[in-house]
């Protein structure tokens, strides 16, 4: 038995969840050869046969995406292409676990330096297939999570959530993962509250936890207290979420009848795939950086992504906002070593020291334009010159456009506001076409609170009264200037958060595709001055 | 003695995502179905592999706008190219675009 411990991440399927914790990697089975060739290769022809079998089991009863992923799987494993070179092996002394392994792996090597995006995604399914037939050969069990557990370990595998029964409830933990995976886009189909990059937890299988996927946090062997507000908080959720649904399609209105504009963040384009565009006002934050997680990509990927997210969004805007690594977010070869990045050379800095790279993304977006109702933002801008900079780099590069006769239009140019200088002297960017408050930076600045540092995650709220009027300001300086104010940052989705950023006058809020319908809710509930 | 009918073509692929997994599904269940040896090249020149494996045929990664070669040997070498080629103009009975991930 451990002790209480309680840990913080990010929410990538909102709900509530309690159970036994069921730890994904607790398998320590290993796989013992025969040292006969014959033997290796006859166990791993049936293990191979025996996982295709479980995995069109487990794709007669999918639909949708789920099943797609599936036949896909279902016929790399009936493809005798795929054990070839693992036979090869094992005629060379390998057993039959080894043999697999290093063939799986080679093939997923491949899939991960692929150009394409799309295609990179695939190693994931391919490391699903070496892993099941590996657990078969080791005779270790399926994925056998007791009904209603909470699902915890590095990663999860796609059919390792459709093998498992959510009939009875349960959750996901993940001390790594990301909230754009397939696992997480089938988790909030499925609706399964799901965590990510809570880090590593010392907790042990069956230890009793709860799952709180609204505000992110995850508490094992909690005290009385913790599990009664924990039951408080998720029947309230379950009551909002059925409320929340009927209201979806409706514009979001206050108690007093102000209607807020309410849009969604992505991170990539296949975000979009599951929004229905009549449920948001577009796109308020798109964020650019998934393009760079394998290095720096050329202008017909860019075009690519978004266009996709233009073409999905139809007349209604979408905001793409302009690389914004370093901080938090490194890029290899592009982001730059500093002992305190958070203060360093990130977002609009970085991109103007590289002018090379961000002029191949500002091709793409101005190439993209005319697909939609596109406009762009520049992250992390505190000084006038730099806005200055970045607008002429847009009219240097459409001006080349023009003369190499490509299609192309000049978006409305914009800026993030979260750097105090910019919230406080707003006026210096009278010249912008309107203003997004990043309310995740701002606070971090004007508390001096690192964001990735739990230490201090207590004082990081946007409802501090000096962040709040910061917000204030923007607003009041953007409605007597005429520039549209919105606030794309974790507290425009926060139902605790949103009266108080109504009542500062914000009446534009973006949140994440899954918190939607909450914030709406929170909305409707909430009147215009707080 | 052996019924050695040859055929070939080129084609191009216009679906929006290139040969990815649903398509290459497509593909080589189709390829299959014919008892011809079919190969399948992104140039002219080859290399050659197997239409009929899906672990081949991904790792092609042929993308959008890439021109496939498909030559194919034996008594139904003639079916066989062209329903593939129909398959693959068809953009693979998928409407172009729709942006299901797959």
């Amino acid at each position: 038995m451990g002790t209480r411990l309680s840990a913080r991440g990010i929410v990538a399927s909102t709900g509530y969840a309690s159970g036994p914790l069921f730890l994904l990697e607790s398998d320590g089975r290993v796989y013992s050869g025969s040292g006969d060739a014959a033997v290796e290769a006859g166990r791993l022809t049936l293990a191979v046969t025996q996982a295709r079998d479980a995995v069109a089991a487990l794709m007669a009863m999918a639909e949708g995406d789920a099943a797609e992923i599936l036949e896909f799987q279902v016929a790399m494993l009936e493809d005798d292409s795929l054990s070839a070179p693992s036979l090869d092996a094992i005629l060379g002394g390998s057993d039959a676990a080894d043999a697999w392994t290093a063939a799986l792996d080679a093939e997923i090597a491949g899939y991960e330096a692929a150009e394409d995006a799309y295609f990179r995604a695939r190693s994931a399914d391919l490391r699903d297939i070496r892993d099941r037939v590996l657990r078969v050969l080791s005779g270790s069990a399926e994925l056998a999570a007791p009904a209603g557990a909470l699902l915890f370990g590095r990663e999860l595998t796609p059919t390792g959530f459709l093998s498992t029964d959510w009939g009875a409830g349960g959750g996901i933990v993940l001390s790594h993962g990301s909230s754009t995976s397939h696992v997480a886009m089938l988790a909030r189909a499925r609706g399964v509250p799901m965590l990510v990059g809570v880090g590593s937890v010392e907790a042990a299988s069956d230890d009793f936890a709860l799952l709180d996927a609204e505000r992110g946090r995850l508490i094992v062997l909690p005290d009385t207290e913790e599990r009664h507000e924990f039951l408080k908080a998720s029947v309230a959720y379950a009551q909002l979420v059925n409320a929340a649904r009927s209201q979806m399609h409706r514009e979001a209105m206050t108690t007093d009848g102000v209607a807020v504009a309410v849009s969604v963040n992505v991170a990539q384009p296949a975000d979009v795939e599951h929004i229905d565009i009549g449920t948001c006002d577009g796109v308020g934050l798109m964020r650019t950086e998934f393009l760079y997680d394998r290095g720096l990509p050329d202008e017909a990927t860019q075009l690519a992504a978004y266009r996709k997210v233009l073409q999905w969004a139809g007349e209604k805007p979408v905001v793409i906002r302009t690389v914004d690594a370093g901080g938090d977010k490194p890029v290899p070869g592009f982001t730059i070593e500093e002992s305190n990045p958070f203060l360093g050379t990130r977002g609009i800095r970085l991109a103007l020291k590289r002018p090379e790279v961000l002029r191949v993304q500002i091709r793409a977006l101005l190439r993209a334009a005319p697909y939609g109702n596109l406009k762009v933002m520049l992250p992390m801008v505190s000084a006038a010159a730099e806005y200055d900079a970045a607008q002429a780099l847009f009219e240097e590069e459409a001006a080349a456009l023009a003369a190499a006769g490509i299609p192309h239009a000049m978006p409305p140019l914009g800026i993030m506001v979260e750097v105090p200088a910019a919230a406080l002297a707003p006026e210096q960017f009278a010249h912008a076409a309107f203003f997004s408050i990043g309310s995740n930076d701002l606070t971090q600045y004007v508390m001096a609170a690192a964001r990735d540092n739990g230490a201090v995650a207590g004082l990081g709220d946007v409802r501090h009264p000096a962040v709040l009027r910061l917000i204030r300001m923007v607003a009041d300086f953007g409605r007597e200037a005429g520039i549209p104010v919105s606030l794309c940052g974790d507290a425009g989705s926060s139902p605790e958060a949103i009266p108080a950023l109504l009542a500062a006058g914000l009446r534009h809020l973006s949140v994440a595709p899954a918190q939607l319908p909450m914030a709406k809710a929170a909305i409707a509930r909430a009147s215009s001055h707080g | 003695m052996e019924d050695a009918t040859l055929a070939q073509a080129q084609v191009l692929v216009t679906h929006d995502v290139g040969l990815h997994a649903r398509p290459s599904v497509k593909l080589t269940k189709l390829a299959k179905a014919f008892g011809a040896r079919i190969d399948l090249a992104l140039a002219a020149t080859g290399p050659w592999i197997d239409a009929k494996s899906i672990v081949k045929v991904m790792a092609t990664k042929a993308p959008k706008g890439a021109t496939l070669y498909l030559r194919a040997e034996g008594t139904d070498a003639e079916n066989a190219i062209n329903a593939l080629v129909g398959l693959i103009e068809r953009d693979f009975d998928e409407r172009s675009g729709n942006g299901h991930a797959t």
